[in-house]
């Protein structure tokens, strides 16, 4: 009886003595977001520190998780086609031209020739808008607040042109399956050109602000460095793969849409490291205008809609059909049981994967390094949830 | 190709076809791990695009795992499938495409797949503590685990 | 009474020097005024011209060009509900603020506006100012650690490690500077910031062109050392918005957020202010050798009246400018009151006995300015160093600079 009290007694002394903080330990467990400013949305990384120093990181996701892929069971196949705008909200014109060509590819239909140079033309400015965002907050993570402004401002262009195509600004839905719907404005070929005739000194000038900055280069050269090998490994694709010196873009690699009669490079880089990646983002940007400067010029007359039923059933059987969405690979594998509605729509989200990699490219960094690479890595939480 | 492999492991291979201009096999279960070993080794899909599952809840076996493979040498993409029931375990591909670690955990989060010998085996974007597997057939569109929705988030419905 | 009230008007020192406590504490309370308004003007026009120079308007709703902000972003801090951690320690929670606050207003009791515009004349001023300013890193880390969380604690030791690193290099420079006023007939130099503009007035040169390039090396030292210091971009890292949140002030909310604003601002005007009067001249108007003689004397005498008028026509062009449709009008009336304000404040230091007396504090406060604009024109171009570049620039580049430039300053002293 006295034993056990003297028992209770010590190790209540000993448990007001031993009230272990985080300051009694080396390590310091850190929980950078859900709400944090530069985990663009809702990203929680647990970074365990030693000082400065990562030792470690787990990304905690599913914060923005809303069921995609089960909504798409239970969604006629036209029905769900803005539902893929929500997912790379910033690129939902990309999201929207893979599922629309995917359940072309089930159905066996080809979109009219006009139809492709238009998906062509807006995906591509699509893909200008989502390096533009990246470039600002990228810059605005690594503590260069102007450049955000600057690409908003150009960004801007781009969205008024969607707006006018479609309506929307941000969740395009600008195709349908079989083609688009809409057939372009009064004008729009003349307002793409005089965007790009305004955007290419603007792209310039953010080069201008960023390239060869001191601080800038040393803020980005060697961080986050990742090898070819690591990236194909680790299924890393888009900018992230090329800027470690793979040439490999599906646009080139399995040509869809109309990409096979524009004429245009990959940029790649040698380091992988964030400078390179920064570099190659800059130049995908100028080939992008490449290929709009082409498209616009020789959209094909004819119509914009194939024939498709009015109620779709696609045979039974199975499709995956990806395209280079602007942060990789992004794939939609459809499963047909011959009804109205997908069996199964599973979507394979470049940001999902991507951001895997994130662990393995900031171990032994600084914190602010982690910071630099969640912004190289471009990822988009509501695609990295779905 | 196909045949080669066809050749190697015989009657394991079920199914060896292409739609729409897409390959895919379709595997027995036992022949998993060692036909991505050799994808990978000695056909050179070295870059796992996707790992996914299907619920077939009238079939045998419920669930139909799908690897979605790429050849970087050889610019080529092929689907493995194979069947698995609820009881099953399917071999883990972390030791063959470290991306695997990922896709398999959203697997297993989505459908309650369990993958033998991955390294950190849990859930991924629904909360830990959640009871039930979304994208199974069973699970109802606005079905939701009512306990958890109320002990965390303090509200008496999600809906 | 009357009679201890006037004697100091005809004496021709600082009031502390002079003893006379009644005009110290008229100037404690001028320069505390003058202090907070300086603060709210920087921080409109931080926004203002930050904002022009990332092509947006910047603050555009409460009054005319958003003219009343500041006033109303104060007025929400104040009555905004005060958050304290329940996991803080309360009274280290409480002091921080103040402390940060404290010294940095304290500093300001030897900052030269004029001759004998201070509150008083320490013969140790530079040292003065030198080690009540490093005091407010105590108030960082005691606000990082009574948070107790974890961007507040990495906050804290960031800004202690900086500070303390670049506080080196800053004392170097302001050592070398220091040598050159001890190059008079008489060889003895000084530390009393007076002393030290009045050095540059006998030896016919500021500070910054002495011994060229020396005087500039000194001067860049320190011109980066006090951006370090003061927690300002490219060196923000305790306060690294992308990184940690807010660092070392991320709990902190209300009133005493509000203070830390405060002093960050008043900070960033006294280290100016040390910078301008060690190299730039203090109160003295720019080419007094180019441009001497009487008639320049005049005719940069007018240039406070005129900057004002200016300013005011400026005010006037934009009021003309303004909308004109009725929802506009008070605003309108409004911007036209603080164009007329303007004007008249312009035109009264025109008056002669005014035109004396402000010209010093006018040439003082408009090199400060300057040095205020060349902050915000960093945070604007800038991105952020990462936390061991930030050493390394302080203890590689700026470190061995200081000991050269102070080794030069010395060998050169002798030599010339």
């Amino acid at each position: 009886m006295t034993d056990r009290t003297t028992i209770d007694r010590t190790s209540h002394l000993e448990l007001e003595h031993h009230e272990k903080t985080f300051l009694d330990s080396n390590e310091l467990i850190i929980n950078m977001g859900p709400q944090h400013p530069a985990t663009h949305g809702v990203l929680r990384v647990i970074l365990k520190l030693d000082g400065e120093k990562v030792l470690g990181t787990e990304c905690v996701i599913g914060y923005l998780h809303r069921g995609v892929e089960k909504i798409a069971e239970h969604r006629t196949y036209t029905m769900f086609n803005p539902y893929v705008d929500r997912m790379d909200y910033v690129a939902a014109v990309s999201n929207g031209l893979g599922y629309c060509e995917a359940v072309e590819k089930l159905l066996n239909v080809e979109a009219p020739r006009r139809a492709q140079y238009i998906r062509v033309v807006l995906t591509e400015l699509n893909r200008l808008a989502s390096h533009m965002l990246w470039l600002g907050t990228h810059a605005l993570d690594i503590g260069a607040i102007t450049p955000l402004f600057y690409t908003f401002r150009d960004r801007e262009e781009i969205l008024k042109i969607f707006e006018k195509y479609c309506g929307a600004r941000l969740t395009t839905h600008a195709f349908r399956i079989g083609g688009c719907s809409y057939e372009t404005y009064d004008g729009f070929e003349r307002e793409v050109k005089k965007f790009l005739d305004f955007v290419t000194p603007k792209i310039d000038e953010y080069e201008e602000l960023l390239t060869t900055n001191r601080i800038w280069v040393e803020r980005t050269k060697d961080v986050g460095k990742i090898s070819a090998k690591e990236c194909i490994a680790l299924g890393v694709t888009g900018p992230v793969l090329r800027a470690s010196g793979v040439k490999w873009d599906l646009r080139k690699a399995q040509p869809y849409a109309a990409y096979p009669d524009f004429d245009f490079e990959i940029p790649v880089g040698q380091n992988g490291d964030t400078y390179d990646r920064y570099i190659v983002r800059m130049q995908e940007m100028r080939q992008s205008l490449r290929i709009i400067d082409q498209a616009i010029g020789k959209i094909p007359d004819g119509p914009i809609m194939a024939k498709i039923p009015k109620v779709m059933k696609p045979p039974v059987g199975e499709i995956y059909h990806s395209i280079e969405a602007p942060k990789g690979e992004l794939g939609y594998f459809i499963v047909s049981d011959g009804s109205t509605q997908p069996y199964r729509v599973r979507v394979r989200p470049p940001s999902f994967v991507n951001l895997q990699a994130l662990d393995m490219m900031v171990r032994g960094a600084l914190v602010a390094d982690v910071i630099a690479v969640i912004g190289t890595l471009d990822i988009v939480l509501g695609e990295v949830d779905r | 190709m196909i045949s080669r492999l066809k050749g190697q492991h015989g009657s394991g291979i079920r199914e060896a076809n292409t739609y729409l201009g897409q390959k895919y096999v379709v595997a027995d279960s036992s022949l998993i791990p060692e036909l991505l070993q050799v994808l990978r080794d000695q056909e050179h899909f070295d870059y796992c695009v996707d790992i996914t599952a299907v619920h077939y809840p009238d079939r045998e076996k419920q669930f139909e795992v799908v690897w979605i493979l790429y050849s970087f040498p050889r610019n080529e993409r092929i689907r493995v499938k194979a069947s698995y029931a609820e009881v099953e375990s399917v071999p883990s591909a972390v030791p063959i495409w470290p991306t695997a670690n990922w896709l398999e955990r959203e697997v297993f989060d989505m459908f309650g797949i369990r993958f033998e010998g991955h390294p950190d085996l849990k859930r991924i974007l629904l909360p830990d503590g959640w009871k039930g597997h979304p994208l199974r057939k069973d699970y109802g569109i606005i079905q939701q685990d009512q306990e958890w929705v109320q002990i965390n988030l303090g509200i008496e419905s999600g809906q | 009474m009357l009679d201890y009230i006037t004697s100091y008007l005809n004496s021709d020192t600082t009031p502390g020097s002079a003893g006379n406590m009644f005009w110290a504490f008229v100037y404690i309370i001028l320069i505390f005024l003058g202090l907070s308004v300086a603060v709210i003007a920087m921080n409109w026009l931080e926004r203002k011209i930050l904002a022009h120079m990332q092509v947006r308007l910047g603050p555009m709703r409460v009054g005319p060009h958003g003219l009343l902000q500041p006033i109303a972003d104060a007025l929400k801090l104040l009555i905004k509900e005060d958050i304290m951690p329940s996991q803080a320690d309360p009274l280290v929670f409480w002091v921080a603020p103040l402390m940060v606050v404290i010294t940095s207003f304290t500093v300001f009791i030897v900052v030269p506006f004029g001759p004998t515009h201070a509150v008083t004349d320490m013969n140790i001023g530079v040292l003065f100012m030198l080690g009540v300013s490093s005091l407010s890193v105590l108030g960082v880390v005691m606000a990082g650690w009574a948070s107790n969380s974890h961007y507040p604690l990495m906050g804290a030791l960031r800004s202690s490690a900086q500070m303390v690193s670049y506080e080196i290099a800053m004392g170097l420079a302001v050592v070398s500077a220091v040598l050159m006023t001890s190059l008079n007939k008489d060889g003895t130099g000084t530390l009393s910031m007076i002393g030290i503009v009045q050095a540059q007035q006998s030896q016919q040169v500021w500070f910054i062109f002495k011994f060229f390039p020396l005087g500039l090396i000194a001067f860049f030292i320190f011109a980066v050392a006090m951006v370090a210091e003061t927690n300002r971009a490219p060196f923000d890292l305790p306060e690294a918005e992308s990184e940690l949140t807010a660092g070392f002030h991320t709990e902190y909310s209300g009133f005493r957020w509000s203070l830390f604003f405060l002093a960050e601002y008043s900070a960033m005007i006294a280290v100016s202010s040390i910078a301008v009067t060690l190299w730039l001249g203090g109160w003295m108007r720019p080419f007094p050798n180019a441009l001497s003689g009487e008639t320049w004397d005049l005719v940069f005498s007018l240039v406070p009246g005129l900057t004002f008028l200016f300013l005011a026509a400026m005010t006037f062009y934009s009021t003309a400018r303004m909308p004109k449709h009725p929802y506009f009008k008070v605003q309108t009336i409004g911007l036209g009151g603080f164009g007329a304000v303007l004007a008249l404040i312009g035109v009264a230091l025109f008056v002669p006995p005014v035109r004396d007396r402000i010209q010093d504090i006018f040439w003082f406060s408009a090199k400060v300015a300057l040095s205020m604009y060349m902050y915000i024109w960093y945070r604007g171009t800038f991105p952020r160093y990462r936390f061991d570049q930030l050493m390394k620039v302080g203890w590689k580049v700026l470190l061995p600079l200081g000991i050269g430039v102070l080794v030069l300053t010395a060998i050169a002293g002798i030599l010339f």
